[in-house]
């Protein structure tokens, strides 16, 4: 479809860009006193777009732009995910005792650029697209994370992710274009058939190539041995920051993931060992390794945190890791296992993290110790808090426990040779119990019964409700959810 | 008769749970009486449930089910058989006794009952359960409130009692998922018990992984999990540690019923589902509850303190009716088609299991008066006080006879029939595990001597006697005892036509060549 064209289908972006400008324009005319309401202007432009998303229609595929973003239902899919986390954490962020000193007109039109970035690495189809859409991601966030101007690990952890992020995608993009040089072209679709057509010669080429870009994906998912960006920076990060950088750029970086190798790997038939001889990598083993590699590393560190942001930290790598888990298989199975992981790992994790917030609010610190009695003080929070850890951990009947379900079911399906991952899952769930509880652990099992109880605001409370009913509810019926992804799926496998 | 009985036994506990809830936290009095009302009435309709119970069935009765996921196949499907009935009586009958036992509880009463509510609701839903995935999730959701009664209101070291017993379940609880996924996808995309009986055998036959038996592996897998619960040698060492920490209260439900989901388990689900394993594994069986015997009362044998002596003598009474269990084989053609045998030691360790329940609650609560009163439980630390607590020596004395299984009292009639079955197949192994009554009489008698008798120790002159709210706990336990020590009959007939439906299927359906 031609460009002018593909602007009747684009909308849901026109009015997400459309805010953006308007934010700037408006973030100029507000005192700095009164600069939340930017973020108030973002949420209704926001909301907007999340209709226009779901009102566009994505009957059949359509490539808009000459073939260089898909719009089909599965990136609508991601999109909504994406959506759903912003408006959260914007939300939380107007609670965030962090940002109230600093002007936040900035922060928030920032936050709608990388929804921006993100809408167009969901959705992209062509290796440009792709280098780009990542790259708006990153840059806004590497600002995001240092936002705290005068908070010395807020700067490190920003100067930090401008490194190892310079770095990855330098390394994503070499491997792009080797990609590029093999074929001669930028759109998938059209690599997908030349692949199909290379001879064993160019293997070895092909096998480099893959092995960069996944270094730039795994970068953005922080899956080891590309991880070690995320402890840090999510540390010094505001926590609102934290908690989007822990779920909507991951989600984001998967569909991207899951496209890309989808397309490549197993319809060019790459993922088959090669007849002439020369043997390529084994793709399916290589990525289950990364897989354990990240939850194992992720439980153990997180075991030996101090402070419950970072333990969140580490343990948003063992998710990843969870996650991967359903990408060696490459079914519609394992697709399908990592979307509805998505959808319970939205609700549980930024719960988490804005509990993080309320105590942090509270005690002005964020280790295990300013959590200690919480469960007696602030009953609410401290139940609900349980409820996320629990829910993090696995435990039926929780909204984690479905994604685990479906992670675990879909690499059981593949059969029998693929059993040692689910038993590293399984033991990483027990590791994974060990931190979490210890959470619960100093919330509840120590501190002493009080006699007045304090209850958070109003607009808190009912931010932790809003986070913590889904994360209960879909635990025990999550069918539409299902449903809504299987309908995601449907028109995925299709070329052009 | 209420229509979804068990729906409603389920869910009874929670609408009591979300009542006290919303009941303010000062008003102690009206929690209590909720959390009591609520498992009174389930006791009631589990009464009701027995009442029309029949008996001569050995299939499932009172079924419901429910569509839950459609897309993955899972389903609300509930029913209960001779085999989950005696859990069921006991279930609600030890709670509601028990919410007498915690009665004295004094800090965040409003969460302690709506956490033993809740689980209540999860203990239920194990054994009514008819989808696998729904016993998973009650399975599951046992441990929570479990593991907040645990650390909350336990004793000293109830932090790392409470996280321990929680990694020990939990390490089970992810093998049995992997367990239940496996068969789903081999066996015909079904979460649903009566299917996966009628398919497993079939559907698992021949099939290798990793160069053995995908039915041993399933077997391995589950048994693990329930073997942590039971608790087999050598998964126990949570158990005294959950044991002694846990309040009074919480005690009893770990011993009386949390126990008996682990060998409920291996019966509903290992039996019937792997045939051919059961042939394999029964020696194994026999041998692992010979060391429980044996090691629990040699580890009873050697406490001071007198509810880690009750604990381990858990250990002791569980390994009797592994015994029963393994017997099972003595139908096959191997063992002479021993019908009599295998019928024996199958119900006798269903019949141990409501016995064990009543006989252990009894000795908790009893160990849970002294220790309210003289605020240690140490056995040597007393003395004497028969004198001063007539009442109080003659309940304990009724608890431990059973605990002993003196004839006359239900432990003996379960324990004698797990023997008479076991003994055809596992001939040394029965009489081994004998000795294990020997030791039985030996650390309870002694207990008793050193606890009772004697110099009356003069810091507890001024003990009070037990009192009524204490004894209304203990005599129904005693009485029921009693009863089923002198005419098991009726009981028994409840269990056997569901035992001899198991027997067949293990026996008719395994085949007893030797699986890789």
């Amino acid at each position: 479809m031609n460009n002018l064209q593909s602007l009747s289908y684009y909308w849901p972006e026109l009015l997400l860009v459309t805010t953006i400008l308007a934010a700037v324009v408006y973030d100029l005319l507000t005192k700095p006193s009164e600069s939340q309401r930017v973020g108030l202007l973002v949420f209704a432009g926001l909301v907007l777009t999340l209709f226009a998303n779901w009102f566009t229609s994505a009957e059949r595929n359509i490539t808009l732009f000459l073939d260089s973003l898909a719009l089909d239902p599965f990136a609508q899919f991601f999109k909504t995910i994406i959506i759903f986390s912003t408006l959260f954490v914007i939300l939380i962020s107007r609670k965030s005792n962090e940002l109230r000193i600093y002007r936040t007109g900035e922060y928030y039109t920032l936050i709608a650029i990388m929804v921006f970035g993100m809408f167009l690495m969901v959705s992209a189809i062509d290796l440009i697209m792709v280098y780009l859409s990542i790259e708006v991601v990153s840059i806004s966030s590497f600002i995001l994370a240092g936002y705290l101007k005068q908070d010395q690990r807020s700067n490190e952890s920003s100067l930090k992710y401008v490194i190892y992020g310079a770095f990855s995608s330098g390394l994503m993009l070499f491997g792009l274009s080797i990609l590029f040089g093999l074929t001669g072209t930028t759109k998938f679709f059209e690599i997908q058939n030349v692949i199909s057509g290379l001879d064993t010669s160019s293997h070895f080429a092909l096998i480099i190539a893959s092995v960069f870009i996944l270094a730039g994906f795994g970068y953005k998912i922080s899956a080891v041995p590309f991880h070690f960006w995320t402890p840090d920076v999510y540390e010094g990060a505001p926590t609102p920051v934290t908690a989007y950088l822990s779920v909507a750029p991951k989600a984001a970086g998967f569909a991207l993931l899951i496209r890309f190798f989808h397309v490549l790997f197993t319809d060019a038939g790459l993922f088959l060992e090669s007849e002439n001889g020369i043997p390529t990598i084994p793709w399916p083993q290589v990525l289950a390794g990364i897989s354990v590699a990240t939850m194992t590393l992720g439980n153990l560190v997180a075991i030996q945190q101090s402070s419950v942001k970072r333990m969140l930290a580490y343990s948003s790598i063992a998710h990843a890791g969870y996650m991967l888990m359903a990408m060696p298989i490459l079914s519609g199975n394992g697709v399908f296992a990592i979307m509805i992981y998505l959808v319970m790992y939205l609700f549980m994790n930024l719960g988490a993290f804005f509990v993080v917030i309320i105590v942090k609010n509270k005690t002005g610190g964020e280790t295990f110790e300013d959590f200690r009695g919480l469960g007696w003080e602030m009953p609410l929070v401290g139940i609900v808090m349980a409820l996320f850890m629990f829910s993090l951990t696995g435990i039926p009947p929780t909204a984690g426990f479905i994604g685990k379900f479906y992670i675990f079911a879909a690499v059981i399906k593949a059969g029998p040779s693929f059993y040692w991952l689910v038993f590293a899952g399984a033991v990483n769930s027990v590791i994974s119990l060990y931190y979490y509880m210890r959470v619960v652990k100093v919330m509840f099992l120590e501190g002493e019964s009080k006699e007045e109880h304090i209850f958070p605001s109003i607009l808190e409370s009912a931010l932790i409700i809003i986070l913590a009913a889904p994360t209960l509810f879909l635990g025990v019926y999550w069918a539409p959810i299902a449903e809504w992804i299987t309908n995601s799926l449907r028109f995925f496998h299709q070329g052009i | 008769m209420v229509s979804n009985i068990l729906s409603w036994l389920i869910w009874l506990p929670v609408a009591g749970m979300v009542a006290i809830l919303l009941i303010p936290r000062n008003k102690e009095e009206v929690i209590k009486i909720v959390a009591a009302v609520s498992t009174g009435l389930q006791l009631w309709l589990a009464i009701m449930l027995w009442l029309n119970f029949d008996s001569a069935s050995g299939s499932f009765q009172f079924m419901e089910n429910v569509a839950w996921i459609p897309s993955f196949n899972i389903s609300y499907a509930l029913g209960v058989d001779g085999l989950s009935l005696p859990m069921i009586i006991l279930t609600p009958l030890l709670s509601f006794l028990c919410i007498f036992v915690s009665w004295k509880i004094d800090r965040g009463v409003k969460g302690y009952f709506a956490l033993f509510l809740l689980l209540d609701t999860g203990m239920i839903g194990v054994f009514l359960a008819l989808d696998f995935f729904l016993f998973f999730v009650f399975w599951e959701l046992m441990l929570l409130p479990m593991y907040f009664l645990i650390g909350m209101w336990g004793g000293p070291q109830r932090e790392y009692a409470a996280i321990k017993f929680f990694l020990y379940t939990l390490v089970g609880s992810v093998l049995m998922l992997i367990a239940i996924l496996a068969l789903y996808f081999t066996c015909g995309n079904t979460f649903s018990i009566p299917e996966l009986i009628e398919a497993a055998p079939g559907a698992l036959e021949g099939s290798i992984w990793w160069g053995m038996s995908a039915i041993k592996v399933i077997w391995i897998l589950l048994f693990v999990g329930f073997a942590i619960k039971i608790p087999v040698f050598p998964f126990h060492t949570w158990l005294p540690l959950a044991h002694v920490e846990a309040p009074t209260a919480v005690s009893v439900i770990l011993a009386g019923v949390l126990l008996k989901m682990g060998i409920y388990g291996i019966l509903r689900i290992n039996y019937p589902m792997l045939p051919d394993a059961v042939f394999w594994f029964a020696g194994a069986l026999a041998v692992l509850g010979l060391i429980n015997v044996i090691w629990g009362a040699m580890c009873a044998l050697a406490q001071t303190d007198l509810k880690k002596l009750v604990a381990y003598s858990s250990i002791n009474h569980m390994g009797f009716a592994m015994l029963g269990m393994a017997a099972v084989i003595a139908a096959s053609g191997l063992h002479g088609e021993n019908y009599i045998a295998a019928q024996a030691g199958i119900t006798g360790a269903v019949f141990q299991m409501f016995n064990h329940g009543t006989i252990s609650a009894m000795l908790f609560i009893l160990v849970g008066v002294i220790y309210d009163r003289a605020h240690h439980r140490d056995i040597d630390g007393f003395g004497g006080l028969a004198r001063q607590m007539p009442v109080y020596a003659g309940v304990t004395m009724v608890a431990f006879m059973a605990g002993l299984g003196l004839p006359g009292l239900s432990g003996f009639i379960s324990e004698f029939m797990c023997f008479m079955g076991a003994f055809p197949v596992f001939r040394v192994i029965v009489i081994i595990s004998t000795l294990g009554i020997v030791l039985n009489a030996a650390y309870f008698l002694s207990a008793y001597k050193r606890i009772f008798f004697g110099e009356l120790n003069e810091k507890y002159s001024g003990l009070s006697e037990i009192d009524g709210r204490e004894l209304f706990t203990l005599i129904p336990l005693a009485v029921i005892t009693l009863i089923l020590g002198v005419y098991p009959g009726p009981f028994l007939n409840m269990i056997k036509e569901t035992m001899s439906v198991l027997i067949d299927q293990v026996v008719l359906i395994g085949n007893f060549a030797v699986i890789p």
